[in-house]
């Protein structure tokens, strides 16, 4: 006990300043100003891989570790879509993962925002072009924000998840 | 020594060191099988010619087209063994290894649907291919029910079902229904020109980027008889033992958490963002993809970056061994990892489970050791290896590993030898086949290329330890609550990308 507390004290505070908004990012801007200012204020994220390589996943986790800070920013990661504000959605989508994602996406309740995450899920990317895939997110889901990169940084993704939820500049 | 007959009847394999092949006729395919077995050897992976994508008839257009192949790992090396199939014949069939291996089963289902070719299996249910609904065994007794999860989980993880039969919390059997991240990427290799294969093999499992696309470019380079420079093939280790060890560190935090020890999550993930800040800092990028290449490495150290990198390296290890020292203190975390989750030796070898799940089962085979490529023939790595089989004893694996990647990589990144980074190559002719083997985190990654004509792919297979590992989780879940399945999961960490291909 005495050394996890130790190690706490002599670590301290890691966190680090939340990215700008990116208006590059931006797909569409479907919700109302005042819908966002107020999703900003706690917002319910669920992640769904639709066919990823799973490299996206890893940088989606490490928005969790203490330098990024997300619950301090109040964004939260919820087990089920029903909680959820916006879908986190990695990979191209597949075949056998279209059901699903739409099911997903049916269960969100509106007002809902999606953020495409990785090269695959905003055009494809190498693994769109194989023959199980139907390619890039949003040829299934509507999409508000992508987030180009494979894998994006979490500091870009945290970006794509702030700029959905900022009033379109 | 009927073993032995086998492999001094085979022919050399370029690619993976020592590596040989074997074509065989029907009745020996599972004499050879029966003979690897009871020599102790292995099933590393299984696969099949593809069907013609137009005609959804298996290809035709020579007669060794269409043919069926296994790659064992036996204690002279790595074999590959080739039954073809009668071209004439409308329904190949061929003899199903599962009573053998029973890691087996779902790669021949597997097979068949990418192929239209099947074994004698007497379990048919697709597994790649999603149409129709899935027939899960059912379990029956007196107040047994079913919980269906999946294929999108809670977490950020990637999707797959999982269907347990419970008597109250206590699970009775776990049958998991994978498959759901299927995209084609067999198919989609032989779209693309060879030498640009290893970006597509990286992405395989992009958490074992380098242990695929440097299994992918070992059997290229020893197709195209190219001799990768010393430095590059220090680098390549350099980069797998930082891939090694950051997936360890992510585990190891999860790990703790997932026992209900949040301090643990925070401390490691602080650590492997630590690692990849370091690792981008070197490299220009935080996961290794892109960075195998044909002929060596796309990117060079300095001596200078090189030891930066080293001081990151040591200070994160150094402070994940004083973490192990709470984790071991920490009562509740003791009682959470000892004997959840054991698959204890003797099962472990009957399913044939490799990499450091098989390690923390009391089986030894760590490629780096028993097969090594070049550096580790001259790395001299020390296996980690635990009798437990449950959580605790995979923890500790991991733990040992962490310790000796650093050592290694304290080793590689002191000494880069002087020359290269990449010395420039040509498409290997047509028809010239190779396999790579490399010793991933999970355990061995095997990739079987074959070039096609005008520096086409006529065939690469990518193979994932996963495979025989997750029927071993079904098996060391059962007798467990179901709240410890998170944990256990986690203890084993397999792929799904990398085996829904
Ligand atoms: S964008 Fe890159 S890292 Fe993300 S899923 Fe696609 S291939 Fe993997």
């Amino acid at each position: 006990m005495l050394k996890t507390l130790r190690k706490i004290a002599s670590i301290g505070l890691v966190s680090e300043a939340a990215p700008a908004t990116d208006e590059l990012l931006r797909v569409r801007s479907a919700l109302d100003e005042r819908i966002t200012s107020v999703l900003g204020h706690a917002l319910c994220i669920r992640h769904v891989d639709a066919g990823s390589c799973n490299g996206c996943e890893l940088e989606i986790q490490a928005l969790g570790n203490p330098y990024h800070n997300l619950e301090g920013r109040n964004l939260r990661f919820v087990a089920s879509p029903r909680h959820a504000d916006l879908l986190l959605v990695t990979g191209p989508v597949v075949r056998n993962m279209e059901a699903a994602l739409k099911r997903v996406y049916a269960a969100t309740p509106d007002p809902k925002l999606v953020v495409a995450v990785g090269d695959c899920g905003c055009t494809g990317g190498i693994l769109g072009e194989c023959p199980a895939s139907l390619g890039r997110v949003s040829s299934v889901i509507p999409v508000d924000v992508a987030v180009p990169g494979c894998p994006p940084s979490p500091v870009r993704i945290l970006q794509g998840i702030l700029t959905a939820i900022s009033a379109p500049a | 020594m009927p073993m032995r007959r086998w492999w001094d009847r085979a022919q050399p394999v370029v690619g993976a060191p020592g590596a040989r092949g074997l074509g065989v006729g029907g009745e020996e395919w599972l004499q050879v099988a029966r003979d690897v077995a009871a020599s102790g050897g292995a099933l590393l992976s299984l696969w099949i010619t593809l069907e013609d994508p137009g005609t959804r008839a298996p290809r035709t257009d020579s007669p060794s087209d269409t043919a069926v192949y296994c790659a064992y790992l036996t204690d002279h090396g790595v074999l590959i063994v080739e039954l073809a199939l009668a071209p004439e014949d409308e329904e190949p069939r061929y003899p199903g290894l599962e009573e053998i291996f029973p890691a087996a089963s779902r790669l021949q289902r597997a097979a068949f649907d990418l192929s239209g070719v099947r074994s004698s299996d007497p379990d048919t249910r697709p597994w790649l291919n999603h149409e129709k609904p899935y027939e899960f065994v059912r379990v029956d007794g007196e107040g047994v029910h079913e919980i269906a999860v999946g294929p999108v989980h809670a977490g950020t993880i990637e999707p797959g079902h999982f269907r347990f039969s419970v008597v109250g919390e206590k699970v009775l059997r776990l049958e998991t229904r994978l498959g759901y991240v299927h995209k084609g990427i067999e198919r989609r290799f032989c779209g693309l020109p060879i030498l640009e294969g290893h970006r597509l093999a990286a992405r395989v499992s992009g958490d074992s980027a380098v242990a695929f696309s440097w299994a992918y470019c070992q059997a290229l380079e020893g197709m195209g008889g190219c001799a990768v420079p010393r430095r590059a093939v220090w680098l390549r280790a350099a980069c797998l033992e930082l891939e090694r060890l950051a997936n360890h560190i992510g585990d190891l935090g999860a790990l703790g958490n997932d026992a209900g020890f949040a301090f643990g999550l925070a401390q490691f993930s602080r650590l492997k963002e630590d690692l990849l800040r370091a690792i981008s800092a070197a490299f220009g990028r935080r996961y290794l993809f892109d960075i195998v290449v044909p002929g060596g490495m796309a990117v060079d150290l300095s001596q200078e970056t090189a030891d930066a990198l080293a001081v990151t390296v040591r200070a994160v290890c150094s402070e994940a061994i004083e973490l192990r020292g709470i984790y071991d203190e920490h009562e509740g975390v003791r009682d959470r990892f000892t004997a959840a989750g054991c698959l204890e030796t003797p099962l472990a070898v009957r399913l044939g489970v490799l990499g450091l799940v098989g390690r923390a089962s009391g089986l030894g085979r760590d490629l780096r050791v028993d097969v090594p490529c070049p550096p580790y023939t001259e790395l001299h790595v020390a296996r980690a290896v635990q009798p437990g089989g449950d959580v605790a004893a995979r923890v500790a694996v991991r733990f040992d590993e962490v310790r000796e990647s650093g050592r290694l990589l304290m080793q590689l990144l002191s000494a880069l030898p002087d020359g290269e980074r990449a010395v420039a190559m040509d498409s290997p002719a047509d028809g010239a086949f190779g396999v790579g083997l490399v010793e991933g985190w999970r355990g061995p990654v095997l990739v079987a290329l074959q070039a096609g004509p005008e520096g086409s792919i006529r065939r690469c297979h990518p193979h994932d330890p996963s495979w025989q590992n997750w029927p071993a989780l079904e098996y060391a879940i059962m007798g467990n609550i179901v709240p410890d399945f998170p944990l256990i999961n986690k203890s084993f960490n397999l792929a799904y990308s990398g085996v829904d291909l």
